[in-house]
């Protein structure tokens, strides 16, 4: 077929104007994602005891709004990153600053905190397996993620992959909030985001790959 | 360069967006003359940039020229309308001669041809050729291949020239169902014509 027959070709016929966007197209699977993450967490570790207890302080609602943030941002990368010759330039601003201002304020909690109380503010009980639980909850989103992307059209794959990871793991986190017990914004400021950027490097190496077209 | 031989090509480039970015948004529209008319000026314009860089290879011109062609068909729902139409269809051809060379082209040879590609949408619309070569995959045999719901509703609809309508009731569908066939026929040509080369 000569190009110009497939101009003609593409020129004609019921898709020559297009519908309005679809946007629940897209939506479905991430929240499919979301809920299977949740669930998993439900059954393999279950909420809290103390949740209603837990939501009185703070502190929750700190690691909460972090991960959230993080979410969100990573989420925003993804669908930029979707767009070819979209604008990039804001992301680093939107990755960052959630990072920097949590551990500003875990810098501050540190220096005023007793020396013998250090460590456990850092360590806290859980910091074994905390990254590799966010890990293994943001599996399902991340598949998610990757099954949309590959109907989108990502240009530069490996930056693509990446941000479907960490999306999933800063969504998966935001889930693993309602089992976590740890309260401290050094722990969480270490520990959660070392459990986002595990999926993170994971999209990174298998981007190019699975989301070529 | 000097500032005087700049501001002319920056102009050229303003013009093109101005010109392509009305006649995309007539197509998006549903004005199927003015969509040709956007698809024929984008293929001259691939055309010339990929010549360039696929010096190599003239063979594998006009297969990126139809191929960029078709993803940018299929991903027009991806453009954002904040950014310039020159930036996307740059971001697309860029994408798929990258693509091609990561897949054929010899690791130290990637390097010339890819370090120009870096160089911005300017060099894809400061030139433009509108002598077609032969492609050597044909799309039409390609077409052949798909499941015949789908190529069947690509032929009526976009080469013979049915309406909707008449291929719905041609083929026992409902109209709805056609549009989805004719959609999910251009993908899946998409990535046949990728795997072909």
């Amino acid at each position: 077929m000569k190009t110009d027959d497939l101009i003609t070709m593409l020129s004609s016929g019921p898709d020559v104007g297009l519908p309005a966007r679809p946007a629940r197209v897209a939506v479905l699977p991430l929240l499919a994602g979301v809920l299977a993450s949740a669930l998993l967490m439900r059954l393999l570790l279950g909420v809290h005891p103390n949740l209603a207890g837990e939501m009185l302080m703070p502190a929750f609602w700190t690691k909460l709004a972090f991960s959230g943030a993080l979410a969100w941002a990573g989420w925003l990368a993804a669908k930029r990153l979707c767009l070819p010759g979209a604008r990039l330039a804001s992301l680093p601003l939107w990755l960052c600053a959630p990072v920097l201002v949590l551990w500003c304020a875990a810098a501050a909690l540190l220096l005023q905190a007793a020396p013998e109380a250090r460590a456990e503010l850092f360590w806290g009980s859980t910091w074994r397996y905390c990254p590799l639980l966010i890990a293994t909850l943001s599996l399902p989103i991340f598949i998610a993620t990757l099954h949309t992307m590959r109907g989108l059209a990502p240009t530069r794959l490996r930056w693509a992959g990446a941000a479907a990871g960490f999306a999933a793991g800063a969504a998966a986190a935001v889930v693993y909030c309602l089992h976590c017990p740890e309260l401290s914004p050094v722990f969480v400021g270490f520990w959660y985001l070392l459990g986002m950027l595990a999926p993170t490097a994971l999209g990174a190496a298998i981007g190019p790959r699975v989301l070529a077209w | 360069m000097t500032p005087m031989q700049r501001i002319p090509e920056v102009d050229l480039l303003r013009n093109t967006e101005l010109r392509l970015h009305a006649l995309f948004l007539q197509g998006v529209e549903g004005d199927a003359l003015a969509y040709r008319r956007f698809l024929q000026a984008t293929a001259t314009h691939l055309r010339a940039f990929l010549r360039r860089r696929l010096s190599r290879w003239p063979d594998e011109v006009e297969d990126l020229v139809q191929e960029s062609l078709l993803a940018i068909h299929n991903q027009r729902l991806s453009y954002d309308t904040g950014v310039p139409l020159t930036a996307w269809i740059y971001a697309i051809a860029r994408y798929k001669l990258i693509d091609w060379l990561r897949r054929h082209a010899r690791r130290d040879s990637l390097h010339d041809p890819l370090d120009e590609v870096l160089a911005g949408e300017s060099a894809l619309f400061s030139s433009a050729d509108a002598d077609a070569g032969e492609a050597r995959r044909d799309l039409a045999k390609l077409l052949a291949t798909l499941p015949d719901k789908q190529r069947d509703a690509i032929i009526h609809t976009k080469l013979d020239g049915l309406s909707v309508r008449e291929a719905a009731g041609m083929l026992d569908m409902s109209e709805a169902a056609v549009k989805v066939s004719v959609h999910r026929g251009l993908k899946a040509l998409a990535t046949t014509l990728r795997d072909a080369t």
